[in-house]
């Protein structure tokens, strides 16, 4: 699934790296807690997070996720910003709460990672 | 090739802002991506230990041709016991330290996955020093 199909079906919007939403996604992880992103597998992955803070974004650079929703209404830092731009890092904001948005992309055919 | 950098305890706006700088080494000296990963996965969850856990710190990396060795040092409270801490789900993790996305008590064995060698020592009141060693070729292996 396109990144612009995902930020259709969320109703999001695009705060980083517009220029990428061709980008393909075929699984999906949802999580506040990053220790556990850190155990995934990446490849194409979207992850699905309402926790904004710096270390959501060092997380994904380090564990290679290139695609970010933020739920809940929660807004970015200009820091985060900053190190996603950085990083190629897509990332959508929606006001979708986190159970709204997996159901709507699990339903549209995301994949779990496990 | 030698790198070294070092921790501020408790700084969580500049966390990860060491593994993320030896990252970029690994993708300029040309490693393939799944190892790299490896290797600053290992290194990003015992930077935030010393972030979360300790008051300061130092990283210093050898680069050789086969493998990679990464040895953190810190002034900390140290681990009493390492082999209740290396289980998962033990945390002692602050709330200020579970609000920031960390604290599930699954990094150690997580570094312990990514990293072909682990060596832990730690001193109570003293620190704690953690020697990991990835060998660099080997491709695709993720371990689970
Ligand atoms: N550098 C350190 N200094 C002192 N104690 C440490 C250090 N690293 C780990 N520990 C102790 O070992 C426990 C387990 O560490 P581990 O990295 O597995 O989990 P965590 O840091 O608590 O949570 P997570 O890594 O999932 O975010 C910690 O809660 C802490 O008690
Ligand atoms: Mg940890």
């Amino acid at each position: 699934m396109k990144l612009s199909k995902v930020a259709e079906i969320l109703n999001a919007s695009v705060v980083c790296g517009k220029e990428n939403l061709s980008r393909e996604v075929t699984h999906a992880f949802a999580s506040d807690l990053m220790s556990d992103v850190l155990t995934i597998d990446s490849r194409n992955l979207l992850l699905l997070t309402g926790l904004t803070n710096v270390q959501t974004i060092r997380t994904s650079e380090m564990a290679d996720i290139q695609n970010i929703v933020i739920v809940r209404n929660k807004k970015v830092t200009p820091e985060m910003l900053e190190i996603a731009k950085e990083n190629d890092i897509v990332i959508l904001e929606c006001n979708y709460s986190l159970f709204r948005a997996c159901g709507k992309l699990f339903t549209a055919g995301l994949e779990p990672v496990y | 090739m030698l790198f070294e950098y070092s921790i501020k305890g408790g700084d969580f706006s500049t966390a990860g802002q060491a593994s993320s700088r030896f990252k970029k080494v690994l993708q300029q000296l040309n490693v393939p991506p799944q190892t790299i990963k490896r290797i600053v996965i290992a290194l990003y969850e015992a930077e935030v230990n010393i972030v979360a856990h300790a008051f300061e710190g130092t990283i210093n990396i050898e680069v050789q041709p086969g493998y990679v060795v990464m040895t953190l040092t810190d002034k900390g409270p140290g681990i009493p016991d390492i082999e209740k801490a290396m289980e998962v789900g033990y945390s002692t993790a602050s709330p200020k330290v579970r609000e920031m996305g960390f604290g599930a008590g699954m990094g150690l064995s997580n570094i312990k996955n990514n990293a072909d060698i682990l060596e832990i020592q730690s001193k109570i009141n003293q620190g704690t020093t953690l020697k990991i060693t990835v060998n660099l070729n080997q491709e695709n292996v993720i371990k689970e």
